[in-house]
């Protein structure tokens, strides 16, 4: 791994550290960058707070109608199969059952669970994960042609450099070694069949 | 004393280079996941299952536990430096660790956190031994019938215990047992939900769905908490921590580990849920309890004992049963299944040099733990500072090259992508991905006994309750599925005074 001494750029607010390796007198020098004296009820009120916005109603009905939809979707698709009786049962039984619980459980989901909160909003951070997806996704589709390295190469300078914010720098270092140390891995030492372009 | 000859046997097995040295790298990958905050130890198992293939069963399986029980002793570190849990099992650390921390008093916390994470994992050990035996000479003459209702009933305690909504984790069960179904069905050979695909005719792979939904959900879901991002700690010094906060820990280290121990033996219970139970139980028996939350050393050393004492017990419900506890021994059931060893009662008769190899590895793994966490710790906090920013596109292109060289094949990959967008948008709105694995993992066990089980009753579901196991079982079933409407009944009248609740919503939703 690569230590580096500063602490990370892109941690919020008053969290970047003064804390670079002072020297080891026995006690930990924690810079006081918010109020220590919380009870844990505080801390887990404060965690609480930094936590991703809620999503609203509409999320609760989105993620409802899915789970319905594939439970229609299954229980349509298991009776084609054929039932059967329970003594002698035809391969689509057992998908009828989980599915009509999945439908119960999904209508239930869509009345019983309007106020809860526990689905999180897509924010402007969403792009971050969006960005990730794409490049996994791009990696996917050019490794059969391209090989792994260069994609391999540009997924990690996107994903350290516009997803992590790391330094020019340390991003090209970074990455070189660590596409050089899976070319190692994967190709020379465990001889993989791994598409690889050199 | 014959029965202690397989156990001795065990030592033999875990003594072999291989695995000790299998053991080493779980452990130092344990340790390194518990340390950085991000990827939990289920989350690294799953993007590491790859690994298993070409060693053997209990090679493979000393690993995966290494990282499993490494990861409760890492947890602690950040947990006590930075105020920032890096395991959900530490989080009441936090509460005294990092204030004992502020008082310079950071080294006793880890050293006292350490050495209770040592007794409670040894005392579990020992507890496997002689508990584990007896459980799966009982679970013997399980037939299809009983296995039908303790998959149930695993399956729905795992996702009621589980943090958020109840009904949710129970969609994501049932989404688990439905994908399960792709594929052959076994007793017909007739293809299910294949939509017409060759590759999906076997069935989808375990590892895929676990790489996918845990492993790379969880780097995608992790890419947008910015804030959780961890400061550099400084040095650490002075770990031995002194006779008397020794004597003062010594209680809460010893009723940690009874409770503990038996708290990860019940499904859905574990880690998180033991150090929850050993906090508000150190808190309460406390002649102070006004010093909890103040740098109390039983805050620290009670749930750090307990987190590791049932770490360490979750593996009886799955060695002797055959039934997972928790998503990560949901991991470790597919990791043995994987290897051509199906886990079960006939599991301590039938290959006891994999049963005890697996106990007796933890011996090691533990007093290896316990030398890198006091004499080593400095090195460990070195590893804070490197920066979430580099390792995730690390994790993230392991987890694709690993699922590729599973069948050699692109197909793989592309699964463990599509399940990663699963994974990460069920997280984002509020479904838990633990039942999700573990009901895929049960699935083809459950259906094959519920058939095997109908066509002995003759195709009437009331011949389950005319055996008592299965009976009993189903009982203890309905009651967990009514819990909820009675519970949410009681929280209502108990609305009016938030204050008391508080304490357990904090602990639900970190």
């Amino acid at each position: 791994m690569i230590p580096v001494q500063a602490a990370s750029p892109v941690s919020g607010g008053g969290n970047s550290s003064n804390a670079v390796s002072s020297a080891g007198n026995g006690t930990t020098d924690l810079p006081d960058a918010e109020p220590d004296d919380l009870t844990p009820e505080q801390l887990a009120a404060q965690w609480e707070e930094e936590k991703p916005p809620a999503a609203g109603a509409l999320a609760n009905v989105g993620s409802s109608l899915v789970v319905i939809g594939v439970g229609v979707g299954a229980v349509v698709l298991s009776v084609a199969m054929g039932l059967g009786t329970p003594s002698a049962p035809q391969p689509g039984l057992w998908p009828f059952m989980i599915s009509c619980v999945m439908v119960v459980l999904g209508l239930f989901q869509l009345i019983m669970g309007r106020r809860n909160r526990d689905a999180e909003k897509f924010t402007r951070m969403s792009v971050a994960p969006l960005t990730g997806l794409v490049t996994l996704a791009a990696m996917v589709a050019l490794m059969p042609i391209a090989g792994f390295e260069l994609p391999a190469l540009v997924l990690c300078i996107i994903w350290m450099r516009y997803l992590g914010g790391e330094t020019w720098r340390s991003t090209l270092v970074v990455s070189a070694v660590v596409v050089a140390a899976f070319y190692g891995i994967f190709v020379t030492a465990l001889n993989t069949s791994i598409p690889h372009l050199f | 004393m014959d029965f202690l000859n397989p156990v001795i046997n065990g030592f033999a097995v875990v003594l072999e280079p291989m695995n000790l040295l299998y053991c080493l790298i779980g452990v130092v990958i344990g340790m390194l996941i518990g340390v950085l905050p991000g990827l939990g130890p289920a989350a690294t198992i799953a993007i590491l299952l790859p690994l298993t293939y070409n060693v053997e069963p209990v090679t493979a399986i000393i690993m995966l536990a290494g990282i499993f029980y490494g990861a409760q002793y890492g947890g602690t570190i950040t947990s006590v430096l930075l105020r920032l849990p890096g395991e959900a099992s530490s989080v009441v650390t936090v509460f005294d660790g990092y204030q004992m921390a502020k008082q310079g008093r950071a080294g006793t916390a880890l050293g006292l956190a350490s050495i209770g994470s040592f007794v409670g994992g040894t005392a579990a050990i020992i507890g496997l031994t002689f508990l584990a035996p007896i459980v799966a000479s009982f679970a013997l003459d399980f037939g299809p019938a009983e296995y039908t209702a303790l998959a149930l009933l695993g399956i729905l305690l795992v996702a009621t215990i589980s943090s958020g909504s109840k009904t949710k984790a129970l969609i994501a069960a049932a989404l688990g047992l439905l994908l399960a179904t792709v594929g052959r069905d076994i007793f017909t050979g007739e293809n299910r939900f294949t939509f017409g695909s060759l590759e999906l005719a076997d069935g989808i792979d375990f590892v895929p769905i676990a790489m996918g939904i845990f492993g790379l959900g969880e780097i995608l879901y992790n890419l947008e908490e910015r804030h959780r991002a961890a400061k550099a700690p400084s040095a650490v010094a002075n770990v031995w921590p002194s006779r008397g906060d020794l004597k003062q820990a010594s209680g809460a280290i010893g009723r940690g580990s009874v409770l503990g121990f038996f708290l990860g033996i019940l499904p859905g219970g574990g880690a998180t849920i033991a150090s929850m139970a050993s906090y508000a139980m150190e808190k309460k028996r406390a002649k102070q309890p006004e010093r909890f939350g103040k740098g109390a050393p039983e805050g620290v050393a009670g749930p750090e004992t307990a987190n590791n004492a049932a770490a360490t017990s979750s593996f009886i419900p799955l060695l002797t049963l055959g039934i997972p506890a928790n998503a990560t021994m949901a991991l470790m059931f597919g990791a043995l299944l994987i290897q051509g060893v199906t886990p079960g009662p006939q599991l301590v008769e039938q290959d006891p040099g994999l049963f005890w190899g697996v106990v007796n590895s933890m011996y090691i793994g533990n007093i290896l733990l316990l030398i890198m966490s006091l004499p080593l710790v400095g090195i460990f906090v070195k590893i804070l500072r490197v920066r979430a920013a580099i390792l995730a596109p690390i994790t993230a292109l392991i987890t694709l090259l690993g699922a590729y060289t599973i069948n050699n094949s692109m197909f793989d990959v592309t699964l463990v992508v599509v399940f990663g967008i699963v994974g990460y948008l069920m997280k984002k709105f509020g479904f838990e991905p633990g039942p999700l694995v573990l009901a895929f993992v049960l699935g083809s066990l459950l259906e094959s006994s519920l058939r095997r089980a109908l066509l002995v009753f003759g195709g009437d579901p009331l011949g389950f309750f005319s055996r008592p196991i299965s009976a009993t079982l189903l009982i203890v079933f309905v009651l967990v599925a009514a819990l909820p409407g009675i519970r949410s009944g009681l929280a209502k009248r108990k609305a009016t005074i938030p204050a008391d609740t508080a304490a357990t919503e904090i602990k639900e939703k970190v």
